[in-house]
């Protein structure tokens, strides 16, 4: 029985690993920029790879990066990453349910490695196939893989990609999103939600400097979901 | 300057850790009936869409015409590999073709 369950984590480790192959390509593409202006900032090797390691989440720490200025502004570095990785609030709340009924130690032991490609690829499959949080892992395993061979590759022999853009990478992650969002779907129910929320996000992204737009949009358009009727049936009067 | 930029990193990561569990640990603590449920319910889907919407439509006549490009190819094949690399391609030569 034990047997079984580690073969079936193995398993699914694996397929979350070649699942996000592809993506992790572009997140490497970019990690290698990174190391480019790491380099450039004068942070060392080890610092960025630490960094990597620990905090892992890519457009934090390109701000990290940018604001690498001696002296180094500790809190404001500081607080511009809790704003920036925020929505990673709602991104582990989304998860509740592919890890319910496990430990408080697996719990913290796999939630370290959530980025938003690895947490997009598994909640894609979790409502079609059997995914467990092992799938999840392996997705982030593979991420930051990717992540940490582009940004030290970047550091220490300069871009592998100068410019990105030219190969159209940075429409990358969108390009993955938008091929992962019909798998979120639910049917006619979403559709008023998912209205809230693309007009909420667009508003906030142009209205709200950061990266609040995430959730506004995101939260706005859940708590639209709540408050629709659950059927068509005619709903017994409040009391 | 070495031991500052250490302590930076520790408490990035803390933050960033703490968010991660946190946001798990709290859902935990949510009910899992009526409206608490459908919001949760709802949620993974809008967050997907609030990750796309500004970022597709930031990038001109072109990205939207990737994105709908995407969304149409994974649609009809379900093959997100291929739906990616049709939507990068796009954006790819409109810009090596000048018109974005």
């Amino acid at each position: 029985m034990i047997e079984n369950r580690q073969t079936d984590g193995l398993q699914q480790l694996r397929s979350g690993f070649f699942a996000n192959l592809v993506v992790a390509a572009s997140v490497g593409a970019y990690g290698s920029v990174l190391g480019v202006l790491a380099a450039k900032k004068g942070l060392s090797w080890f610092e960025l790879l630490a960094m990597n390691l620990s905090v892992f989440a890519g457009s934090a720490q390109f701000v990290m990066v940018d604001m690498w200025l001696p002296p180094l502004p500790v809190v404001e570095i500081t607080l511009a990453v809790l704003v920036i990785n925020m929505r990673y609030l709602l991104i582990a709340a989304s998860l509740e349910p592919l890890f319910a009924g496990t430990s408080l130690r697996h719990k913290a032991l796999f939630m370290h490695l959530v980025a938003d490609e690895n947490w997009a690829m598994t909640m894609a499959r979790f409502h079609r196939q059997k995914v467990t949080s092992y799938f999840l892992l392996g997705g982030g395993i593979c991420v930051q893989s990717a992540w940490c061979l582009g940004t030290m590759t970047g550091h220490r022999l300069g871009a592998v990609i100068a410019e990105p853009e030219r190969f159209g990478l940075d429409f990358a992650f969108v390009a993955v999103f938008t091929a992962l969002v019909f798998s979120f779907w639910r049917g006619r129910q979403d559709l008023l939600p998912w209205a809230v929320t693309a007009v909420l996000a667009f508003l906030g992204a142009s209205l709200v400097p950061g990266k609040w737009y995430i959730l506004i949009g995101g939260i706005g358009g859940a708590l639209t979901a709540s408050f629709i009727p659950v059927s068509k049936t005619k709903a017994a009067p409040h009391g | 300057m070495a031991e500052a930029g250490f302590a930076v990193i520790a408490a990035a990561a803390v933050v960033t850790y703490g968010l991660r569990l946190g946001g798990l640990l709290l859902a935990q603590r949510l009910p899992r009936t009526g409206r608490f449920k459908r919001f949760m319910n709802a949620l993974p889907g809008t967050i997907l869409l609030s990750l796309i919407v500004p970022a597709a439509l930031a990038g001109g006549l072109w990205s939207w015409i990737a994105t709908l490009c995407t969304a149409l190819c994974s649609l009809k094949t379900g093959n997100v590999f291929l739906s990616m690399l049709l939507g990068v391609g796009i954006i790819a030569g409109s810009r090596w073709l000048g018109l974005a």
